[in-house]
């Protein structure tokens, strides 16, 4: 059974009296000791998905259901203790981390958290932590301005870790990271999720990274999830356009000269989406049935999916019987 | 002869604890219409290299060296000599466009001030000018947008108009400094695409100073690896990617998830860090990080030295030589 499951999630927020759907009916299952990719163009929902998955915010329709319980929005003050293995990796460790006090302090709260350690175990635990992540159990004395941005990373991930999470949603955890600290965090994460037999949910923007470590990947677009997958194969064999797209503008590093496509356009504003295929604005398939209705996310069996008329199994010209337009 | 040649770029800076170097002797040549790439971490002194030769520096800041543009030497102008080329001939573009647009003005006004004091036309002239400027680098509805402000537009349509904004005085050499780090895939293939085509159609030359060894690929005729302060390897970029010599190099490649790699395979992580200008190794400045180092390494700086057709390189072992 999955360990995470988001069903038909809807994020709605406010603007100038105007509802904006951030997140239009996207599921998701996360399994423990995989990494699942969750990619997609700024703008695309992707991480108001992942903060509605952790409580941040709370889905306009839909539920999330963690460990088998429903989880519930958090509220100020305590969380259920069992929503807490559930946990957060912001992008920038440094306005994650409390500037003021030691390595050691912040993830023993998390402990504390867990219950029932006393200091000195606690102490020990946490320099277990920082040795896991691959830093020295001294960092634990220091401030987080003492160190660099990707060991910050790690920092933030062994906090994580103090509260023997099941799930941890990471949100563009390596793009303010070079190169090569990328590189130690993007191993860091797949030895975790399997030696702790973690689920982790990685949001980023990076193709390339999500190609090389995740084990599924789901595709946003404008609040919908376009296709999913096993990421060796949605990458081999792209069944939605704007997947194909993406793949395309990922630039080559063999120095062979080849530029990268361009997607003409842009991410269209979520207050006003295009009719029908939300895509087909972009879109160089785009045909009649396009702009009329939105296609739904149709299963291709080996847990592939892509919501794109070209995949309907009915064949391209078919009219729906009902447009999803509206769906929860 | 070569559009810019810099020759023994060295910049420090005083601290409370003395000067440290940030950029150690640096050379290099931009050709006309070439893109030349700066590739390195943060930390090695790839921007200040830049800002250097614009006498961009902050205060506390010494530079000696050349930057011969032109037959003039740029560390040396000042006043209105500088003023003339900075800004003018040498553009730049920086990572986020937001720091140099102005927020409460009119994109049509930023422009044709920028056009006015350059070319001294009459404002309506400047405004026309400025929708062609709009145009070229594909805005689309140039009209509108010379109405419309910066933050109505989205990172990459503002990276276009910042682009607008340097070729407005239409400069010889563009600096563009992580241009397309802030964007996403989809829209940094549309500036590369770009950019490509003000050097084939302008003969612009641009130094690109990029961490992506992906964007380098893509667009960079020539590429410099900086890492502590100094160059370790420069050459054609195809050569360069494709058979890198230098330990450093060949490591930031490999750090890289590759296509071709089937299967889940580690990443090969580069040990350790970019070390800090104040605690710059001995030696090869990558030596601690190095499985090839030898005990030269460690004690004498390797000096960049050609190796072949257009190549450089800085290692005293040369582990990846090619055999004759």
């Amino acid at each position: 059974m999955s360990v995470l499951e988001v069903r038909s999630l809807d994020v709605v927020y406010r603007r100038q009296g105007v509802a904006v759907h951030a997140v239009v009916g996207a599921s998701l299952a996360l399994e423990r000791g995989r990494i699942t990719g969750l990619v997609g163009e700024s703008g695309c929902g992707k991480s108001s998905l992942a903060r509605a998955v952790v409580g941040l915010v709370k889905p306009a329709a839909g539920e999330i259901v963690f460990a088998g319980t429903r989880l519930s929005p958090l509220r100020r003050g305590a969380r259920p203790r069992h929503e807490t293995r559930l946990q957060m990796v912001f992008q920038n460790p440094y306005s994650s981390l409390n500037p003021r006090r030691t390595i050691g302090s912040q993830i023993a709260d998390g402990l504390r958290l867990v219950g029932g350690r006393k200091r000195g175990a606690s102490r020990v635990r946490a320099g277990e932590l920082l040795e896991q992540v691959g830093m020295s159990a001294a960092a634990a004395g220091r401030f987080p301005h003492q160190f660099s941005g990707g060991q910050r990373q790690r920092i933030a991930i062994a906090r994580a870790l103090a509260v023997d999470p099941e799930v941890i949603v990471l949100d563009e955890p390596l793009s303010s990271l070079d190169a090569s600290a990328q590189a130690q965090i993007a191993n860091l994460l797949v030895g975790l999720a399997r030696e702790l037999d973690l689920g982790l949910l990685l949001i980023s923007h990076d193709l390339a990274i999500v190609r090389h470590i995740a084990d599924d990947v789901s595709v946003m677009y404008l609040g919908r999830i376009v296709e999913e997958g096993r990421t060796r194969e949605v990458w081999a064999a792209p069944q939605h356009p704007y997947t194909e797209a993406l793949v395309a503008a990922i630039p080559t590093s063999d120095g062979s000269g080849t530029l990268p496509e361009a997607l003409p356009g842009e991410v269209p504003d979520p207050a006003s989406p295009p009719s029908g295929c939300r895509f087909h604005p972009r879109c160089s398939y785009v045909f009649a049935r396009c702009p009329t209705a939105d296609p739904p996310l149709y299963d291709l069996g080996a847990d592939r999916a892509a919501a794109c008329f070209l995949r309907d199994p009915l064949g391209v010209a078919r009219q729906p019987k009902t447009t999803r337009e509206g769906v929860t | 002869m070569s559009l810019l040649a810099v020759e023994q770029l060295r910049v420090q800076i005083r601290t409370e604890n003395g000067e440290i170097t940030i950029v150690d002797g640096v050379d290099y040549a931009v050709e006309e219409g070439q893109v030349f790439g700066v590739a390195g971490e943060s930390g090695s002194g790839k921007t200040i290299s830049v800002l250097a030769l614009l006498q961009l520096l902050p205060r506390g800041a010494s530079t000696s060296g050349r930057a011969i543009y032109n037959g003039r030497d740029l560390l040396r102008l000042s006043g209105r000599a500088l003023r003339r080329i900075r800004g003018r001939e040498l553009a730049m573009v920086f990572q986020d466009p937001l720091t140099s647009l102005h927020p409460m003005m009119t994109i049509g006004r930023q422009l044709s001030e920028h056009v006015r004091v350059h070319e001294g036309a009459s404002k309506r002239a400047a405004l026309a000018r400025a929708a062609e400027l709009l145009a070229e680098v594909r805005i689309p509805d140039p009209e509108r947008a010379l109405h419309a402000f910066p933050h109505q537009f989205s990172g990459g349509m503002r990276q276009r108009v910042a682009i607008a904004g340097a070729l407005a005085t239409r400069p010889k050499l563009l600096i563009a400094d992580e241009p397309t780090t802030a964007l996403d895939v989809t829209v940094q293939a549309g500036i590369l695409r770009l950019l490509d085509r003000l050097r084939r159609e302008n003969r612009l030359s641009v130094i690109l100073i990029t961490h992506d060894l992906g964007v380098m690929s893509s667009i960079a005729d020539h590429v410099s690896v900086f890492y502590a302060g100094r160059i370790v390897e420069s050459g054609p970029t195809r050569d360069l990617l494709s058979a890198p010599r230098h330990p450093y190099t060949r490591a930031l490649l490999d750090a890289l998830p590759h296509p071709e790699a089937e299967g889940r395979t580690q990443l090969l992580a580069i040990p350790g860090m970019p070390p800090s200008p104040r605690r710059r190794p001995s030696g090869c400045a990558f030596h601690p990080r190095c499985a090839y180092a030898t005990d030269e390494s460690r004690t004498d700086v390797p000096p960049l030295v050609p190796v072949s057709d257009g190549r450089l390189l800085a290692c005293h072992v040369d582990p990846f030589a090619v055999a004759p």
